[in-house]
């Protein structure tokens, strides 16, 4: 009882957010959950209501609230699209750490995230011998990650069909740097983030590809950890914390313009989700959270507004490729850009781009989302695949590794052969050396 | 007893479609107005018109009180369930039956949502007018129950103006079909007239049939800034006294100009007393000689500036501007009370006056804006619920709000709907005579009160 009267102290906090709500129901409109259920308790709205009573003490049941707050996206829509200005990602992320404050995070869940994301050597070796072994190790393998963001072994879990881990991460495919400014006069750090790192190694490569050509040096260190979003999403702040510790350690320090990310779930995680539950970190790192959090941009946003990239001057024959392009939640709801990745993808004038209708809806992921409901999950991904698919391209771009997987499990499970792309990727075809 | 309760209406509508776990019982009790929510015993959300006429019939027999809930847009209390009642969910029955385009007309299930009404029947080249500020959410059957009206009200009229015919459930479930797919139907009463704006009261909306006009060819909008209240007022009534009819004809004080700039950067004139946002729509060339005569109007009458929107860009940015009027106003403070007090026209600057004045007295923050031409103004008070003094001078500011917009001739409300908000100024509206008529009638067609009780008329 005395732990439920901390529970409802810690929701006070959160009281003049949630009073902002004005119950308009204009969330309704465009929460991909709602669409999919119909359900009160599944849009912001009903959420914040809930909170409500439980910060109240009309409700006695916080599990019940917990399982409506769990079932989320984190998208953001409703946050991009509420007259009133509510915080409601910023309301989720706090509720969800109270909850798991009372509840406690599941074994598997504190395994994951306190035994491997926190110790990020281990988490490379783990998944490195996982990468050779995974299909002896399906079960086991299962239980231990999969929970977890990176979603790394999400491939051996019910039916999906995901991209396997690399044979090669990233971090063993390209080693540490720390190259000087060139003839850009821009440094950049690269945070490469773990799905990355661990199963798109060609993203990271492309980047490393376009800075190189551009004259941009990077910093690029491998003892970067996980921004972090999994741990927070499923409530367990303290893993957070040692997350952004541990990457401020290797960043905060070092000299470099732009903290880039091939990853909109870590650029908008960084902007502003770091800053947002840095309250209760030391100043100096509070401080050295909101320097670092100033600096992070997504690739596209990097190479279009800094280095300013301009279509390629290459040879094109025959037909151009059809491409069309995902918004990811993190990347346009969160932080509002969607027109340089498309500018970017543009500046190679062997493919096309074809918009697809609702290029800025959820595909369905939201990270630990798509395993605890995949079958809500998977019906939000369809529709995402019905409109790529009904635009004729023949490769989906996107500029989130997460919806890049979630994106290539509906295709897949759709017997489709569409390619999947980052704009970064698309970019630097054009450059020599292909 | 409630689990009892529950396998009845499981029988009815299957296991998923019965909501009644506590979450969900505290998810049904609210809605858009600011009033105390009531906790309803469960919510079930008929999948079929076959299901949804025997969810009526069951909550006939045991005497429960049922409410529909469309998506919960309303301002008026008209979804706050009765303590222990059963919540209607009309979310599953979405489907556009028809969309005739040789007899424009269309046939709609209730909980479909209104925006994508509209775009459905555009993309057949066809046009369906009401258009109220919530339509991107609220559904067919509530916006019929409500006789919600938007921003084209002035011209094209508001929802029942399309309201061809329908069928209902009466409280014993029985199908009650009224009025026809032809423009002239005279056969039996007009039980279609007496369903709209009835707010769940009177019978549960099973399918509903919707006039549908050409669209308008072409269409203009500007913007006219004032210095002074009057003039813009003075505007209002000469633009329409020179037989003009604008498609939209919108007004915003000097608060919510403000307000709305800091938000939204739309470049509106800070400086400015008043604005009007004026669209004149139909033939190209009389949209053309009619944008041309309004803005000769509006700088005889004394507006300080007029910008006319030269292509859709600014003509979005228009309107944005006004989109946005409740989005910036809501952010100032916690709480937003939107009222919906109209009057006459022509007593337009006598309401603005008189709001001032109100504000001032009851030391409140009042943002106006609404649809001048129609004379529904939108006093917005912005406050936070949880300072019990401020709210007790919220509540008494709006008794007056309404007395005078009683007083100068208008109504209580021009389309939010009275629900359990307003119904205690009713009496104050249209009499003793008419509620008891209402009752007399309430109580003939639902003899143990259970659509939606407390509605309207009071208990
Ligand atoms: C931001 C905002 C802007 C708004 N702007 C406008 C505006 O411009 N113009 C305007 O008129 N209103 C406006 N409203 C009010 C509201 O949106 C409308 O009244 C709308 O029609 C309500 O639709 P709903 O589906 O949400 O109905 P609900 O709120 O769910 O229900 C409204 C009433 O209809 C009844 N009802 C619903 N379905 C049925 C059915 N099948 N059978 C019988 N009764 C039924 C309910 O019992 C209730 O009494 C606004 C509201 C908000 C929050
Ligand atoms: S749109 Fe915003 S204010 Fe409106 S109900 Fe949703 S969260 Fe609340
Ligand atoms: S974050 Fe996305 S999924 Fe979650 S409530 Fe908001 S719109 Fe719905």
């Amino acid at each position: 009882m005395s732990e439920m009267r901390q529970l409802v102290g810690l929701l006070k906090q959160i009281d003049d957010q949630l009073v902002a709500c004005m119950r308009c129901g204009m969330c309704q409109a465009v929460c991909p959950i709602y669409a999919e259920t119909g359900l009160e308790g599944h849009v912001a709205r009903g959420k914040i209501a809930l909170l409500e009573c439980l910060a109240d003490e009309v409700i006695k049941d916080p599990a019940g609230v917990k399982e409506r707050l769990d079932a989320c996206l984190l998208c953001g829509s409703c946050q991009a699209n509420c007259p009133s200005g509510v915080k409601a990602l910023d309301i989720f992320f706090k509720a969800r750490a109270f909850l798991t404050g009372y509840y406690g995070l599941p074994p598997v869940k504190r395994a994951i995230f306190r035994g491997l994301l926190q110790n990020p050597k281990l988490f490379d070796t783990v998944l490195g011998v996982a990468s050779k072994f995974q299909g002896l190790f399906t079960k086991p393998v299962n239980d231990m990650l999969g929970s977890s963001c990176a979603r790394v072994f999400s491939d051996l879990i019910g039916g999906r069909h995901f991209a396997p881990l690399a044979d090669k991460p990233l971090h063993d495919v390209a080693t540490q740097r720390d190259t000087p400014r060139g003839h850009s006069g821009l440094k950049i750090a690269f945070f490469y983030g773990c799905v990355v790192d661990k199963m798109f190694p060609r993203i990271g490569e492309a980047v490393l590809k376009v800075c190189d050509h551009h004259g941009v040096g990077v910093f690029m260190p491998h003892a970067q950890a996980c921004c972090g979003i999994p741990a927070l999403s499923s409530g367990d702040r303290e893993t957070f914390e040692k997350l952004v510790a541990l990457n401020m350690k290797v960043f905060a320090e070092s000299d470099f313009d732009v903290l880039v990310t091939p990853c909109a779930t870590c650029t908008s995680t960084i902007k502003k989700i770091w800053p947002l539950m840095a309250e209760d970190l030391p100043a100096t790192t509070r401080y050295q959270v909101k320097e670092l959090s100033a600096k992070v941009k997504d690739v596209s946003a990097f190479l279009i507004q800094d280095v300013g990239v301009t279509p390629a001057d290459v040879a094109v024959s025959g037909e151009p490729v059809t491409v069309t392009y995902h918004d990811p939640c993190h990347l346009k709801k969160s932080l509002g850009i969607s027109a340089e990745p498309r500018a970017l993808i543009g500046c190679n004038p062997r493919y096309k781009l074809q918009e697809m209708e609702g290029a800025d809806s959820c595909c369905g992921s939201g990270g630990s989302f798509t395993l605890q409901h995949y079958d809500l999950s998977k019906r939000i991904g369809k529709r995402k695949r019905d409109n790529i698919v009904a635009t004729g391209a023949a490769v989906a771009a996107t500029s989130c590794p997460a919806c890049m997987l979630q994106i290539g499990d509906m295709l897949s499970q759709a017997g489709d052969t569409l390619a999947i792309r980052h704009p970064v990727e698309i970019y630097a075809e054009t450059l020599a050396g292909r | 007893m409630s689990n009892h309760l529950s396998q009845k209406f499981e029988e009815i509508v299957g296991t998923g479609n019965v909501l009644a776990s506590e979450v969900d019982r505290h998810n049904y009790a609210y809605d858009a107005a600011v009033l105390p929510p009531q906790l309803p015993a469960l919510a079930v959300r008929p999948e079929t018109p076959e299901a949804l006429g025997r969810v009526v019939k069951t909550c006939n027999e045991l005497g429960l009180p049922l409410t529909v809930r469309g998506s919960g847009t309303n301002l008026s209390g008209g979804t706050i369930p009765s303590e222990g009642g059963v919540v209607v969910l009309t979310g599953a029955l979405n489907k556009i039956i028809e969309i005739n385009e040789a007899d424009m007309y269309a046939v709609v299930q209730t909980g479909v949502v209104t925006a994508k009404f509209a775009a459905e029947v555009a993309k057949r080249g066809l046009f369906y007018p009401p258009d109220p500020g919530s339509q991107a959410v609220s559904t067919m059957g509530g916006n019929v129950a409500e006789n919600a009206g938007g921003l084209r009200g002035l011209k094209y009229g508001v929802t029942k103006d399309y309201v061809m015919g329908m069928s209902f459930y009466d409280v014993d479930g029985e199908l009650v079909k009224t009025g026809s797919r032809t423009v002239k139907c005279v056969t039996g009463m007009n039980l279609h007239g007496l369903m709209v704006g009835s707010e769940g009261t009177l019978g549960v909306f099973n399918e509903i049939i919707l006039k549908l006009v050409p669209p308008p060819k072409a269409s203009k909008a500007m913007m006219a800034i004032f210095d002074d209240l009057g003039k813009a007022s003075e505007t209002v009534a000469a633009i329409i006294a020179a037989k003009i009819v604008p498609a939209t004809l919108e007004y915003m004080d000097d608060f919510t100009i403000k307000t709305v700039e800091d938000f939204a950067h739309a470049g509106l004139p800070t400086d400015a007393k008043a604005l009007l946002l004026i669209e004149v729509d139909g033939h190209p060339a009389q949209v053309e000689d009619e944008a041309a005569e309004v803005e000769a109007i509006c700088k005889r009458v004394g507006a300080t500036r007029i910008q006319v929107a030269k292509d859709a860009v600014e003509r979005n940015k228009v309107w944005e501007a006004r989109r946005a009027a409740l989005s910036a106003l809501a952010r100032v403070r916690p709480t937003t009370v939107l009222e919906d007090a109209t009057v006459p026209r022509s007593k337009i600057p006598a309401m603005v006056g008189a709001l001032e004045k109100i504000a001032e007295k009851y030391k409140l923050t009042i943002g106006t804006f609404g649809h001048a031409g129609d004379g529904n103004l939108h006093p917005t008070i912005l406050t936070d619920k949880r300072d019990h003094a401020e709210f007790t001078r919220v509540e008494a500011a709006i008794d007056e709000i309404f007395d005078v917009a009683l007083s100068l001739g208008g109504t209580l409300s021009g389309e939010h709907g009275i629900g359990m908000a307003k119904s205690k100024y009713m009496v104050k509206e249209v009499g003793q005579g008419s509620i008891m008529y209402a009752k007399r009638l309430k109580a003939a067609l639902d003899p143990k009160n259970i659509l939606n009780p407390g509605k309207i008329t009071g208990a």
